[in-house]
């Protein structure tokens, strides 16, 4: 049976051992996220680099400033953090599915399975609403000397510099990056959420087959709760990016 | 909690895994908390930013903030709830020193960026700005 800690002078890289003590696939997990890191890395860097060159920037708290049910009201900040909270939590129920893995109970996982799958298609709704928000809502925004009113797209956004205009302020285009990175991270995120709730959907499927009772280990609930925290991980970062600063 | 089998002979020894949820919850508050923190420093960025004239460097270091608590739950998330702090070293070391490339890669582009500004900047002219002096034409 098992013993705790390796033993003193353990001949780790003499082969017939993983040296990581992980199995290959657990492994190639890790390096997979590595690298699925370094694709995010990239184009938050790059948007990073873009906004750092222009003189204006998009404030955050005007384009994200309202709450399901309650249009027209100024709430800064208050749906991404339901959304915050909502991956966190599922988060949560994912690591102690992990940990009724450990222990082998069936029924456990099972539950923290489904809360999991509850709380990631949650925060999908979430983003399709914000996605739905942004291409609908329609801002006045001075064109040419014109007032237009302009939704939010890869294109264009109604958010620019605020210029006086017969007596009262009003935007001016906003910079074209803003909506294209917005919607490329946001949107690449948010893949990554779909695939994360599929994944976790099949690993219901199998705990309920009983596949991994008969495996005798649960290491795939592992592997699967490694992809679902990356992608909150990632969230982290993007709500860092594009709504807090 | 049950005995364990090594899922694969590879594997030399099994990580011991605590019998109780409590870390995991504690975890939970302490990235909430975090968040809240993160949240009001938003909230407070948003204020400044209603005033006549924000302070520039007080806005900075409020997200300065925001940053090195975002750190800190990133490693709260990876080190707990990834278990990344139950694995051997040799695993932890080659998920993190390659990370480590992100420190320069930040650095470098953000610099760019604002130096891309700043010739612009210094550089451009108004679209309607005569770019060349035509001499006058002479009779």
């Amino acid at each position: 049976m098992s013993t705790a800690t390796a033993q003193q002078g353990t001949k780790w890289w003499s082969g017939g051992r993983s040296p990581f003590n992980a199995t290959y696939g657990k492994v190639m997990m890790w390096y997979f996220l590595m690298s699925d890191a370094f694709t995010f890395g990239a184009f938050l860097i790059s948007y990073g680099t873009l906004r750092f060159s222009q003189n204006f920037w998009v404030d955050p708290n005007k384009v994200f400033n309202s709450f399901p049910f309650a249009e027209g009201h100024n709430l800064p900040l208050a749906f991404v953090s339901l959304m915050t909270f909502i991956l966190i939590f599922s988060s949560v129920t994912m690591v102690l599915a992990v940990h009724e893995g450990h222990n082998m109970n069936r029924k456990g996982v099972e539950n923290y399975m489904i809360l999991t799958i509850i709380g990631g298609a949650a925060f999908l709704s979430c983003q399709a609403w914000e996605w739905h928000h942004l291409l609908t809502g329609e801002h006045p925004v001075l064109v040419n000397g014109v007032i237009e009113h302009w939704n939010t797209t890869v294109s264009h956004n109604p958010f620019g510099p605020e210029v006086m205009f017969n007596g009262q302020l009003v935007h001016t285009p906003g910079p074209i990056a803003f909506g294209s990175y917005f919607f490329e991270i946001t949107g690449f995120h948010g893949f990554h959420v779909f695939s994360g709730v599929i994944i976790n959907i099949i690993m219901y499927i199998k705990t309920k087959l009983g596949h991994f009772d008969q495996r005798g280990h649960y290491e795939m609930i592992e592997k699967a709760g490694l992809y679902w925290h990356f992608v909150d991980l990632v969230w982290v970062f993007v709500f860092l990016c594009f709504y807090l600063v | 909690m049950s005995e364990h089998t090594p899922i694969s002979p590879e594997i030399t020894f099994v990580p011991a895994h605590a019998e109780d949820t409590k870390k995991i919850w504690r975890t939970f508050w302490l990235l909430s908390v975090l968040t809240i923190i993160e949240l009001t420093i938003g909230l407070t960025i948003y204020n400044i930013h209603k005033e006549p004239v924000p302070n520039a460097t007080l806005v900075l270091a409020f997200k300065g903030m925001v940053c090195i608590l975002t750190l800190a739950k990133a490693y709260y998330i990876v080190s707990v709830f990834m278990h990344l702090g139950e694995e051997v070293r040799n695993l932890i070391m080659t998920i993190v020193v390659p990370l480590c490339l992100f420190v320069w890669f930040i650095t470098a582009f953000l610099v760019d960026g604002n130096s891309w500004k700043e010739l612009r900047n210094r550089y451009n002219r108004p679209a309607d700005a005569p770019t060349e002096q035509v001499a006058p034409v002479k009779e």
